[in-house]
């Protein structure tokens, strides 16, 4: 056991990660109708705080190289493979475990106030726990099939959640179609680790990695894993074409979406990529179908989040948009730049998603755009963090997103022009939707009735503070990692490097640009972004343009706002013919042809008991003459054989 | 002596359930079934220290033809007896509150039931095998016929045929098989070693015998029995049939099939495999857009014992491991899935998903626990299923590749139907029916609760399940591999 040579010091905190929200679930979920409610909310937000003071500690004191693992106890095992429960601590958990934690703390914080009104605040708070739980357990897992625990967990706890309100039957089914697409995925993670279980024989990040290399490079046995493991990541990470279960998962209450978007759950596909870098890095064909598929998402998202006048929907295009970048950044093998802009968009997202929260909070539940405006005046604080979240997510100089997106782009430009032209494009498109968003919400004079108007209100402090915290974080999170291009030091890729390392000698090696063309590529983007924001702003502020009325939509905004009908698409091709074909199977199957032979069977027997019956005469000379008969027969049987 | 303890007990429970009258039969039953109960760990713990060799018992009986009493508890018959004696008490306490006629008579013929199964896992002679086998069916035939729904006589009289000509053709195949063995008895130790016989007649040999289990199991096509049965019996009937019975086809896959034919089942066994996969597929679709609860939840028990017994087919120690696991997984499962469809009707006195719904706005208790008993069937990671299905399908991939993907279908259909099921009948706004939905009473909290914590802890810490059949396992797994 390595365990005894680890310092116990850490090993101590490590364990206490995920068992403070597994208490905090435990006791709200089973004592939480005794407690008030107050103290449950404020019990699960400590839990988080207990995990993410663990981990800080872990960060602090942790030394570079030196990894835990924590081998726990033997899970499954049948013939010679033995499949552990363990945990792993390296850089790329340590950076996971701090997001997750760390936003995570931040939203419950602004739950308590925000749920504060709901009858099911400790239920809300039970399931809250369990999710930072089990995403907790997915980042932690030493084999594939721990994160798989995580992995299917978080999928149970957004079906919970996003069925939150389980009176309201859309929102159920919203809830469901996440659980059901994530389980397609699912599907091909499970798959993929058949595949490793089978030829590598473990499921060990490093085992796995190690005879992987042994491969070498464009082996088809990988490129298969690979892609069933991306099937998986896509179903999770919301890509095509999996991907149109987050924006059903508004349906929760918005917490939840800031929780599913930023802290947890999306992260997962994005994580699991970059934990098996190694295994995608030997094969540039399935980080090909990333890429595309990641460029695809994102383009295709960003259109669709155009013409969406639901507040939460747009963010929720805006997710599935910027995942797409995060993909396309794996897709060019730049893992660690796409972790970068995981965990700046967390920040990011995280505030937009809870500023939106407090705006719904503000005007009692309204959603739509269309009834909103002018609420800069009423809701500063939320305003002035919307808008500074805007300008980090359409990556204005110097805001965390400008960071990282522009390093991603900055890898698209050495890999293909095409690709930068379309990148570039759909971070333009988010820039405009996003200003779009802030006009239509913030300015010109308030568009809803004079009831809501009367009323409208900044939220309290307990919603306040977490989005002035995640907007302190959206300001400077982007200089943990300033272009090495330009002579910086990148402290998040160095801090990553040990994790990203191994998978480098396998992938496409690019010389830095230019200075020159590297500062010029950053100063067209962000003057282009800027332009877009402009624009945004003579059409809706100046020119108080209005989002039209959806029935009089038509030709392509038509498609557009119906999400390019990919719903309607799904719905006909699979959902309708399975639910005819499970009829058929019934009706035709079962009922028609099995039945009928199983029922034909037993008339033949019976109509032949019938006929024999005859036999059964009762004359004793002709049962002595069968008997005779039968008896030669016995005996002719046994002789011959 | 410890065999026979374990084996008698429930036929003696059964006589005093049936002399000590109505009033008190049901504690009767649940005091005799608890002591069964704790007779199997002791025998668990016995078995850990010291094997098999402690319950092995050999007496004649007959001898012309040869039958003797032998009977014995490997690996494989123990895990059967745990599971037989682990779900009786869940199954006879489920009973509890409600207004059973005859209940004298009806808790003796579950312990009567519960005596002839536990006599199937135990008995290492073919035809006392053979008679325990046949014994089981009289006891679920009078349950679904006296207390069965309003169909019960037509179906049950088809249900009772059908099983019943499909054992026959096994008897056959039995005699053919004494005759074949030069010591002609029908000792198991025996016929899994014989080498006279050839491959031609192993070939129909297979047929016979495989035909009576598949149709007990059921493999499809050979299942149209099952929907009706399960939904006219009464609750304790479905649970024994689907908890326990079906699981005597798929043990007896194991003991009576592979070793005995291992070269019918090289030449068949790939078709057995097709079959029992497009099972799984096949019974999910339709399990989508069941209205019944019960004919819903017969439709998925269908699909997963589908999936067990594709793990015998795949002979190899991860399908077949999975196979064990997931007999006791889908035990506890399809017993908590059923009691759960009980309270329902029980409440609401109907079984039409249409009439339900919103039973969790004033059953929060009844949720949670019928939520875990779903999770647990839709193999969520931490669940008995997980383990069993992980394997399961493993199993199958490395037979092939592309099996795998189809039956791994069940992943994403068994959360289709499932959480469908959960949706209509838990969520939503209450109806008519549902309004005055009491929560669970204790009796009823005991019962599901039970089932919860046995979903996690085998499916958190499974070892001592696998490593308890596991050496049984491999025996017949050496024994079906040599042709």
């Amino acid at each position: 056991m390595n365990n005894l040579l680890q310092d116990t010091a850490l090993i101590f905190p490590a364990l206490l990660i995920p068992l403070f929200p597994l208490i905090g679930f435990m006791v709200n979920g089973v004592f939480g109708k005794y407690l008030p409610k107050q103290i449950t909310g404020w019990l699960a937000s400590l839990a988080i705080l207990g995990s993410f003071i663990c981990a800080a500690y872990l960060f602090l004191n942790m030394n570079k190289g030196s990894n835990i693992n924590i081998d726990m106890f033997e899970w499954i095992s049948f013939a010679h493979i033995q499949i552990g429960f363990g945990f792993l601590i390296d850089p790329l958990t340590l950076i996971m475990l701090l997001v997750i934690t760390g936003i995570g703390f931040l939203i419950h914080l602004y739950s308590i106030s925000y749920m504060h009104e709901d009858e099911g605040f400790t239920r809300f708070f039970t399931y809250l726990n369990m999710f930072v739980f089990f995403m907790l357990l997915l980042v932690m897992g030493n084999n594939y099939l721990v994160m798989f625990i995580g992995w299917e967990g978080v999928g149970l706890c957004s079906y919970l959640l996003i069925g939150f309100w389980f009176k309201n039957n859309a929102y159920n089914n919203a809830a469901k179609k996440a659980f059901i697409m994530n389980r397609i995925g699912d599907l091909g993670f499970l798959l993929g680790m058949f595949f490793m279980l089978f030829y590598f024989g473990s499921l060990n990040y490093d085992v796995v990695a190690n005879e992987a290399a042994k491969l070498g490079i464009n082996n088809s046995l990988i490129t298969i894993t690979t892609i069933l493991l991306f099937v998986g990541a896509s179903g999770k990470s919301a890509q095509i074409p999996l991907y149109t279960w987050l924006p059903d998962a508004m349906a929760g209450p918005t917490p939840v979406s800031a929780l599913i978007h930023a802290a947890t759950m999306v992260t997962a596909g994005i994580y699991m990529i970059v934990r098996s870098n190694v295994l995608f890095a030997l094969s540039p064909i399935t980080l090909e179908v990333i890429l595309i598929v990641g460029i695809l998402t994102s383009v295709m998202a960003a259109i669709i989040g155009l013409l969406q006048n639901d507040i939460k929907k747009v963010l929720a295009y805006s997710t599935v948009s910027q995942l797409g970048l995060m993909f396309c950044a794996l897709g060019m093998g730049a893992f660690s730049s796409g972790m970068f802009h995981v965990v700046t968009h967390a920040f990011f997202k995280a505030l937009l998603f809870l500023g939106s929260g407090s705006v719904i909070h503000a005007l009692h539940g309204e959603q739509d755009i269309r009834n909103m405006g002018g609420l800069a005046k009423y809701t500063k604080v939320t305003f002035y963090t919307f808008f500074i979240g805007s300008l980090a997510i359409s990556g204005i100089f110097p805001f965390a997103g400008f960071f990282s997106k522009d390093e991603i782009l900055a890898h698209a430009f050495q890999e293909n022009i095409v690709v930068w032209i379309i990148l570039t494009t759909s971070s333009l498109i988010t820039a405009f939707y996003m200003f779009r968003l802030v006009y239509l919400t913030f300015f010109n004079e308030f568009r809803g009735t004079e009831d809501v108007k009367k009323h409208i209100h900044e939220s309290p402090a307990l919603m306040t503070i977490p989005l002035v915290v995640l907007t302190i974080l959206s300001v400077i999170g982007g200089f943990m990692g300033l272009p090495e291009g330009l002579g910086f030091t990148h402290a998040f890729g160095n801090f990553l490097s040990e994790v990203t390392a191994p998978s480098l000698p396998y992938l496409k090696q690019h010389q830095h640009l230019s200075h020159a063309t590297e500062i010029g590529l950053m100063i067209f983007a962000v003057v282009a972004a800027l332009s877009m924001i402009v624009w945004a702003r003579i059409k809706y502020v100046k020119n108080k343009e209005l989002p039209a009325a959806d029935e009089s939509l038509t030709g392509l905004n038509k498609i557009i706002s119906n999400k390019f009908y990919v719903d309607e698409f799904y719905n006909n091709i699979i959902v309708k013919p399975i639910t005819v074909l499970s009829d058929l199977f019934l009706v035709l199957i079962d009922k028609l042809i099995i039945d009928l032979a199983v029922n034909a069977t037993a008339w033949v027997v019976s109509a032949t008991g019938k006929t024999l019956r005859l036999l059964q005469n009762g004359n004793t000379g002709f049962y002595v003459f069968a008997m005779v008969i039968g008896m030669i027969v016995l005996l002719l049987i046994r002789v011959i054989l | 002596m410890m065999t026979i303890y374990i084996l008698l007990l429930p036929l003696l429970a059964s006589l005093i359930a049936l002399a000590a009258g109505n009033k008190f039969a049901s504690r009767l039953a649940l005091f005799f079934s608890a002591a069964e109960l704790l007779l199997t760990v002791y025998a668990y713990i016995i078995f850990t220290k010291e094997g098999y060799a402690p319950f092995a018992i050999q007496h004649a009986w007959i001898s012309s033809p040869s039958i003797s009493i032998n009977m014995g508890v490997d690996g494989l018959s123990l895990l059967m007896v745990i599971l037989t004696n682990l779900i009786s008490p869940l199954i006879i306490l489920s009973a509890f509150n409600r207004n059973i006629e005859n209940a004298s008579r009806y808790f003796a013929l579950i312990l009567f039931m519960q005596f002839a199964m536990l006599g199937v896992f135990i008995s290492f002679d073919g035809l006392l095998y053979y008679i325990f086998w046949e014994l089981a069916l009289i006891p679920i035939y009078f349950i679904a016929l006296n207390w069965g729904g309003k169909n019960r006589v037509a179906v049950t009289l088809k249900f009772f045929i059908y099983t019943l000509a499909g054992s026959l053709l096994m008897l056959v195949g039995f005699i053919y098989l004494y005759w074949k063995n030069p010591n002609h008895t029908f000792n198991w130790h025996e016929l899994s070693a014989l080498t006279n016989v050839c491959s031609c007649d192993q070939s129909w040999l297979f047929w016979l015998i495989f035909i009576a289990f598949a149709i007990k199991i059921p493999i499809v096509p050979f299942h149209t029995w099952q929907a009706d049965t399960y939904s006219e019996s009464p609750t304790q009937g479905t649970m024994l049939l689907s908890g326990i019975m079906l699981k005597m086809g798929i043990y007896s896959l194991f003991r009576w099939l592979l070793p005995i034919v291992p070269a019918g089942v090289a030449q068949w066994g790939p078709l057995a495999l097709t079959l029992c996969i497009i099972g799984v597929v096949y019974a999910s679709v339709i399990a989508i857009m069941q209205g019944d609860l019960k004919r819903l939840l017969a439709y998925s028990s269908l699909s997963h014992v589908g999936l067990i017994a594709a793990g015998v087919f795949v002979l190899n120690s991860s399908g077949m491991q999975g196979a064990a696991v997931q007999m006791l997984a889908h035990a506890i499962n399809v017993v908590g899935l059923f009691y759960c469809a009980d309270i329902i009707i029980n409440r609401t006195g109907t079984s039409n998903l249409y009439l339900l719904g919103g039973i969790r706005n004033v059953a929060p208790r009844f949720n949670t626990l019928f939520m875990i008993v779903v999770l647990g069937s839709v193999a969520l990671p931490l669940t008995n299923a997980f383990i069993g299905e992980f394997l399961l399908l493993f199993g199958v991939y490395t037979y092939n590749t592309w099996l795998a993907v189809f039956a791994g279908l069940t992943i994403i259909l068994g959360a289709v139907y499932m959480l469908r099921m959960f949706q209509i009948t838990m969520l939503g706004n209450t109806s008519e029916h549902t309004a005055q939905f009491n929560d669970l009473s204790i009796n009823e909290s005991i019962v599901l609760g039970t089932i919860a914590i046995l979903i996690f802890v085998t499916g958190i810490y499974p070892k001592p399940i696998i490593e308890l059949v596991q050496p049984t396992l491999e025996v017949i797994l050496n024994k079906a591999l040599i042709k």
